[in-house]
């Protein structure tokens, strides 16, 4: 698979290390009342679709940035990357 | 008709022309007491141990495909009760026993091998971990050895003990571990669940829940709608998804893992052996080929095909412990969808649905367990509760940090 990096252009997935869906970006806030049952579904519950699935990719063999890549599950085709920077700051619910 | 070697001598002197399909291709009924979703090994133990322990009767599999098309017909066939944790080694010491009865239960010759396993080490900690290891499957029963780096010479004398980076200093030998033929295990199941009346469906893919007031009345399939008084979900790798029909989350990711073959061999590896310092494990199948495997590909995905990267990495692993094999060539090599679960181990258990249960999580370890998942979901199916063996198999062990982590590696879905 080839990761189209948006700052380094197409790298091939083997130089990142994989994290999983980004919805891992949305860490609960820890002192809700109701936060242990929200890290329960934070920590272990997945949607796991087969599809289009957004998911956080490491570039550690590279610059080191996180991404958020769009892929889908069923062809493993890659529809977008984004720095995950980027999209934590633009505040929209990643899922 | 039962299969023995007088069957066999008779059709042979008839030119064969006396055997009959192995099960029948039922319509589906509009209605059963038990709907087993999912035609692979799990699926078809299930309703051979719903129909023969449990006496139940009015029991349909229901298989999007072809029944042994899943993982059953993917896999690597290595059985083994190594495990070390309470929550486990006990259920898959369980699962080897009924292996070690399974062609006389089943009247099918499944081609059980107990060739063995070694788990090489290549430290001294790794050889402390063993030690411990061993020591736990034989207080639950199973067999352990630990061999020293002679022992393994005499064993495999052609493996590469002095790796400048991961010399061989011996092994964990398990002796009643070993291989079995993966689709005789399906076909096997399948036949006898059939001679219980079974009905073994194929082609019928399940695309929704029929649930009112939290409680499940059948599935809507690909063969229109099957009512159902409880309804059993055993789909491996498609678990995220058929679970989704019904509105739930799970504690699994999808991930793919490759196998490969290679070209037929003379006989040279005698049992399994897998490397303790990078992910290899290896065994010879009766026609030669060398049959192994290594990581997943690690992220998540539900094409049952991987990608070049882990081929070189298994490769490597390969040439690391036994360079001999440098000039074979690859057969064929071929992925399966793993339901990777946040622990490495399984799950067993009812769901928030009334009459909707729920088999899954099998990491890339469910072969051996095709048995003891069959009986043990088969006893939650006809009473309620879960059987002793897998008591710890539970969706809620992540909400209470009960987990059944064999790696000590936390949350992760990508362990084993
Ligand atoms: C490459 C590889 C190597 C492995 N090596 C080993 C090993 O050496 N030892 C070991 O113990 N384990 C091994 N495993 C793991 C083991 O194969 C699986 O954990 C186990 O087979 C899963 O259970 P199953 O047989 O029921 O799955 P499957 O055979 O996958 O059965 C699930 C079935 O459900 C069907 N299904 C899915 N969705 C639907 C639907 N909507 N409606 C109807 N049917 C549906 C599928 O078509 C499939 O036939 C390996 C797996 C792979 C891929």
């Amino acid at each position: 698979m080839i990761i189209p990096h948006p700052l380094l252009g197409p790298r091939d997935a083997q130089e990142f290390v994989y994290l999983g869906d980004a919805s891992l970006l949305d860490r609960p806030d820890w002192q809700h009342p109701e936060a242990g049952s929200a890290y329960y579904e934070y920590l272990y519950l997945r949607d796991n679709p087969a599809g289009v699935h957004r998911e956080l990719w490491f570039h550690e063999q590279g610059d080191r940035s996180w991404l958020v890549v769009t892929r889908d599950t069923t062809t493993h085709e890659i529809l977008s990357a984004e720095l995950a920077s980027q999209v934590a700051l633009s505040k929209e619910p990643v899922r | 008709m039962a299969y023995s070697g007088f069957r066999l001598i008779r059709e042979a002197l008839t030119g064969h022309k006396g055997w009959k399909p192995a099960w029948r291709d039922p319509e589906p009924q509009a209605h059963y007491d038990v709907v087993v979703v999912g035609g692979g090994g799990h699926g078809l133990a299930t309703a051979h141990y719903l129909a023969k322990n449990f006496g139940k009767t009015r029991i349909a599999v229901l298989e999007k495909g072809w029944i042994g098309g899943g993982n059953v017909g993917r896999n690597t066939t290595i059985i083994r009760s190594n495990y070390l944790l309470p929550g486990n080694e006990p259920f898959y010491e369980l699962s080897l026993q009924l292996w070690e009865g399974l062609e006389q239960d089943l009247n099918y010759n499944a081609m059980v091998s107990q060739r063995g396993i070694m788990n090489l080490f290549h430290t001294d900690a790794q050889r402390d971990a063993f030690r411990r290891r061993g020591n736990s499957m034989i207080l639950h029963g199973s067999d352990a050895e630990l061999l020293d780096r002679e022992g393994v010479k005499r064993e495999a004398p052609f493996l590469n003990f002095d790796n400048a980076r991961f010399p061989i200093k011996g092994a964990l030998m398990h002796r009643r571990g070993g291989t079995v033929r993966h689709d005789a295990v399906a076909w096997g199941y399948a036949r006898s669940a059939d001679r219980y009346g079974v009905d073994i469906i194929q082609n019928c893919e399940v695309t929704g829940f029929k649930i009112e007031n939290g409680k499940i009345r059948g599935v809507e399939t690909s063969r229109g709608t099957i009512g159902a008084e409880k309804v059993g979900v055993a789909v491996a790798g498609s678990s995220g998804k058929v679970m989704s029909y019904a509105g739930l989350r799970l504690p699994i990711e999808s991930h793919v893992l490759q196998a490969f073959v290679s070209e037929g061999l003379k006989p040279m590896i005698p049992g399994v052996i897998t490397f303790g310092a990078g992910h290899f494990y290896v065994s010879q199948s009766d026609k030669g080929g060398l049959v192994f495997g290594g990581d997943i590909d690690g992220y998540n995905t539900y094409a049952q095909r991987g990608n070049l990267p882990v081929v070189e990495d298994v490769c490597e692993g390969g040439m690391a412990i036994m360079p001999m094999i440098g000039r074979t060539r690859l057969l064929r090599m071929w992925g399966g969808i793993m339901d990777m679960s946040m622990d490495g181990s399984p799950i067993i258990d009812r769901t928030p649905i009334e009459g909707l249960y729920f088999n899954g999580g099998w990491c890339y370890g469910g072969f051996k367990a095709t048995p003891a998942s069959g009986l043990t979901f088969a006893h939650l199916l006809a009473t309620g509760g879960p059987h002793a063996t897998a008591e710890a198999l539970r969706f809620d062990r992540f909400e209470k940090g009960l987990m059944i982590d064999e790696k000590g590696a936390g949350a992760q879905p990508n362990l084993h």
